[in-house]
């Protein structure tokens, strides 16, 4: 793994420069904007797959995780003004609990029925904080952006940047457990649970820890969300759009590498910013959908599955 | 008869194990201590509970009563990765491979996984130890195969490497041989042959009676989850109450 690490790292300090770069260069609100929401969709569709790629738990929940990290948010920062780098941390910390209940729901539900489980858990909590006066309940809640600190020129660069660190952490975690023990055994545990086990696999243990890790990073996600919009409310912090649109996003990038899902965040959430500006925002689900029926038919490992197709056969050309 | 490790104690002392599914009592009350070296032999009729009994020993399922003492040390409540972890493996009597993974990857999952052998520190020693373990089997040109490709005897080998590869003192066989030809047949019992000795005790599991007859030194036959005969093979298999249950009155 350390042989090309280097490229990755290297890789990672040119965006991360650019990132910066464009908060000095750049003027205009709506890059930010855009870029904003792709790099969000980064970050779910990795965290997605770490759980339901890696350990193969398909995860409806996505919305769920990403409105706990909406109403941490909302709640630090009505209750005690916390500042960004508190309210993210902060919805890590319950995200991660709340990746460890639905860590709990795996030992007695594989499958469809895990699937349904979280569906379920989503609209539970939404269900509960439409109800919760003190976060603006179903009428949902106005946010004021605090003032931004240097060297950002406005709130949105500094929250463009954030999330571009974010991601980076996403993509870093991931790519760490792919190549670690702890990637090995869940990609064992997702062919034959039950023979990972015999081989000595600890599978709850794994199962426990990619749903903490997926399920923290899922809430940070979420939690500068209440400052972009600077709004939050139940129906669209829960929605299941983002469920559906994270798992879209993982299976059409693949989900064997941790490139996978952030090629497929990048493609669809670039053709969903590209069609909201163009057509309209309604667009978006309908062009996932076949985008999804597509790939599901034409190429079942996605983006990252058609790579390596290619390269095998270039290979095998030359052999 | 020898003793493993402690005063006296079999390798595997399973204690009136029961093991119900609802109203239906799998395991009735099995009692049954197996030595450190033996070749054990399990048979009886189809649904007689010899998988319910394997899974209760590796721990696929949980018992209702009665306790499995492996090396002295109760085990009952260990999960299936913590009994591997000391010395129980086991094959599937349908073959489970690692279906994302080559032939070699399956073995290595057991040897990142089960065994902190000294020997076996870096990964350069797991990839070797793991080769000559295919070696042992005859695998060894399939080492980077998908197990997608492998022939049903290939894939029965490769479950018995897996399980290999998780260095057992105790490695139970289920139908490893189900489904061969006469050939591959005695192919997989010289294998399991080879492999059991002193420090290798092997339950196995199966319908082939041949095959059950020159493996075992001790059969056991269970019937609607009682044991029914335990003993040497040939006495065992003129047992009347064995010839009840497999050919019916």
């Amino acid at each position: 793994m350390s042989r090309s690490s280097l490229p990755f790292w290297i890789g990672v300090a040119l965006f991360l420069v650019a990132a910066a770069g464009m908060t000095q260069v750049i003027v205009n609100e709506y890059p930010f904007f855009a870029a904003y929401g792709i790099l969000q969709f980064v970050v779910l569709a990795v965290a997605w797959s770490i759980l339901g790629g890696y350990a193969g738990y398909v995860n409806f929940g996505t919305s769920a995780f990403f409105g706990v990290g909406v109403y941490t948010a909302v709640f630090l920062t009505k209750a005690i003004g916390v500042p960004l780098a508190v309210q993210i941390a902060a919805a890590a910390i319950i995200g991660a609990f709340l990746g460890f209940a639905v860590g709990l729901l795996t030992l007695r539900m594989q499958g469809i029925f895990f699937s349904i489980a979280t569906i379920a858990m989503t609209i539970i909590i939404e269900t509960s904080v439409t109800n919760w006066r003190f976060v603006g309940g179903a009428a949902g809640i106005q946010l004021q952006r605090p003032p931004v600190m240097p060297p950002f020129g406005s709130y949105m660069q500094m929250l463009f940047f954030v999330q571009a660190l974010l991601a980076v952490l996403a993509i870093a975690v991931a790519r760490y457990i792919q190549g670690s023990w702890i990637g090995r055994g869940l990609q064992a545990l997702k062919d034959d649970e039950l023979a990972a086990e015999c081989s000595g696999v600890p599978t709850l243990r794994l199962k426990l820890m990619a749903c903490v890790i997926s399920g923290a990073l899922m809430c940070a996600a979420g939690a500068p969300a209440a400052m972009y919009l600077q709004y939050a409310d139940p129906s669209s912090a829960f929605n299941l759009n983002y469920s559906v649109s994270v798992l879209a996003m993982s299976l059409i990038g693949g989900t064997a590498h941790w490139a996978g899902p952030v090629l497929g965040a990048i493609l669809l959430g670039a053709t969903q910013q590209a069609l909201a500006v163009t057509i309209s925002s309604e667009v978006n689900v309908l062009v996932l959908g076949v985008m999804l029926v597509l790939f599901v038919v034409a190429a079942p490992e996605g983006l990252i599955g058609l790579i390596r197709r290619g390269v095998g056969r270039r290979k095998g050309d030359k052999a | 008869m020898t003793s493993a490790d402690g005063a006296g104690m079999p390798l595997l002392r399973i204690g009136a194990l029961t093991k119900r599914f609802g109203g239906f009592t799998a395991l009735d009350n099995v009692s049954v201590d197996i030595p450190s070296g033996e070749r054990f032999g399990l048979i009886g009729p189809n649904g007689s509970g010899k998988t319910t009994l394997i899974h209760c020993i590796s721990g696929a399922f949980r018992t209702e009563a009665g306790t499995v003492v492996f090396r002295g040390e109760d085990i009952t409540r260990l999960p299936p990765y913590l009994r591997t972890r000391r010395g129980i493996a086991r094959s599937f009597q349908i073959p489970r491979p690692f279906k994302s993974m080559t032939v070699v990857e399956n073995l290595m999952v057991a040897l990142d996984f089960a065994t902190a052998a000294d020997d076996l520190l870096s990964s350069a020693q797991r990839r070797d130890a793991a080769m000559s373990i295919l070696t042992r089997m005859g695998l060894e040109s399939k080492a980077d195969v998908s197990t997608t490709r492998l022939s049903q005897v290939e894939l029965r080998k490769m479950e018995l490497a897996r399980a290999m590869a998780t260095r057992p003192k105790l490695l139970i066989s289920d139908e490893a041989m189900a489904g061969l030809s006469h050939s591959e047949v005695d192919e997989v019992l010289d294998l399991l042959m080879s492999l059991a000795g002193q420090d290798m005790t092997i339950i196995m599991i199966e319908h082939i009676m041949q095959a059950v007859m020159r493996f075992s030194q001790r059969v056991m036959c269970l019937d609607a989850g009682r044991i029914i005969a335990i003993g040497a093979p040939a006495e065992v298999m003129a047992d009347q109450r064995v010839q009840e249950a497999y050919l019916g009155t």
